[in-house]
């Protein structure tokens, strides 16, 4: 992968983490693209991450999802261009209409702020190569609404195109449907996931289960 | 011209904050209190006289923005 480039919307605060993890795996840095940019020539890889884009109003991402460099976005995915969603980037992702479904408040209305096991569904992916298929790692979550939500016939039909990226292996807190962490697009070239990979890939941040999927990317 | 667009989950989207108010209603003594869904008014103050084309707009606007059509669905009334 060459270059990868980090949206920036006023309130976002992940964006320094995910800048980290892209660094240390690609071993240059990302552009940082603020929300107004219209142009992403170059750029193979647009990462949105997380954070409380335009303070969570109306709901999380409905702002950003509208914003001038959005519609670049689409752009760059209706070419066939990569594009990682984490946390209120998988919300964006759902708002602008890139992903299915929606990101509903957590059912049991609070704020989770733990780490969280997901089970890779399959590794055949440019965001999973460095992972085996099933195996279960280590990521921090931190959201308040993170309930996976979508029609029966939509998930039914995630489920069947191989489309679920991530499940909760170690119990479903946030009330997703179908215990669905993470989903991909229908090429399987965008992905959106709550819990934040970028947090843990290296040691001194207290473990490196979230670095294969930055070493894939970085291998893609 | 006023348009109130009201904003709600779906039928048979779980309304975790409906179901937190109710259980706080019955447990303040109203036992009559059943299911509760909780929503958003918006009101927009519209740069238009015709009551038919201020709906329109804010029904576009709703369905761009105001509400996400895969959880909620929403209706508009103009105010004169």
């Amino acid at each position: 992968m060459l270059q990868t480039g980090i949206l920036l919307f006023p309130g976002i605060n992940r964006e320094r983490d995910m800048a980290i993890a892209v660094e240390q795996s690609f071993g240059r840095a990302p552009k940082m693209i603020w929300h107004k940019e219209t142009d992403l020539s170059g750029i193979d890889l647009v990462i949105i991450p997380g954070g409380f884009s335009f303070g969570d109003y109306l709901r999380c991402g409905a702002m950003a999802a509208q914003s001038p460099v959005m519609q670049a976005v689409k752009a760059h995915a209706a070419r066939g261009g990569y594009v990682l969603g984490v946390c209120n980037g998988f919300q964006i992702l759902t708002e602008a209409g890139l992903l299915p479904g929606a990101l509903l408040r957590n059912a049991g209305l609070r704020f989770l702020s733990m780490d969280t096991m997901l089970r890779v569904e399959r590794n055949d992916t440019i965001f999973t190569s460095h992972y085996q298929k099933g195996q279960v790692f280590r990521a921090p979550m931190a959201h308040g609404d993170g309930n996976y939500t979508a029609d029966p016939a939509t998930l039914d039909r995630l489920e069947g195109e191989g489309l679920v990226a991530f499940r909760y292996a170690d119990g479903n807190r946030n009330g997703s449907a179908r215990d669905i962490a993470g989903i991909y697009s229908e090429n399987r070239r965008i992905l959106g996931l709550m819990p934040h990979p970028e947090d843990l890939v290296d040691p001194l941040m207290g473990g490196i289960d979230g670095k294969p999927l930055f070493d894939s990317l970085a291998a893609a | 011209m006023k348009a109130i667009v009201t904003v709600m989950l779906k039928d048979g989207v779980l309304d975790p904050q409906g179901k937190a108010i109710g259980h706080a209603l019955n447990n303040l003594g109203f036992a009559q209190v059943g299911d509760v869904r909780a929503g958003k008014i918006i009101e927009l103050e519209l740069a238009e006289t015709d009551a038919a084309k201020a709906k329109l707009a804010a029904e576009d606007m709703a369905k761009k923005l105001l509400a996400n059509l895969v959880i909620e669905s929403f209706k508009v009334e103009i105010a004169a």
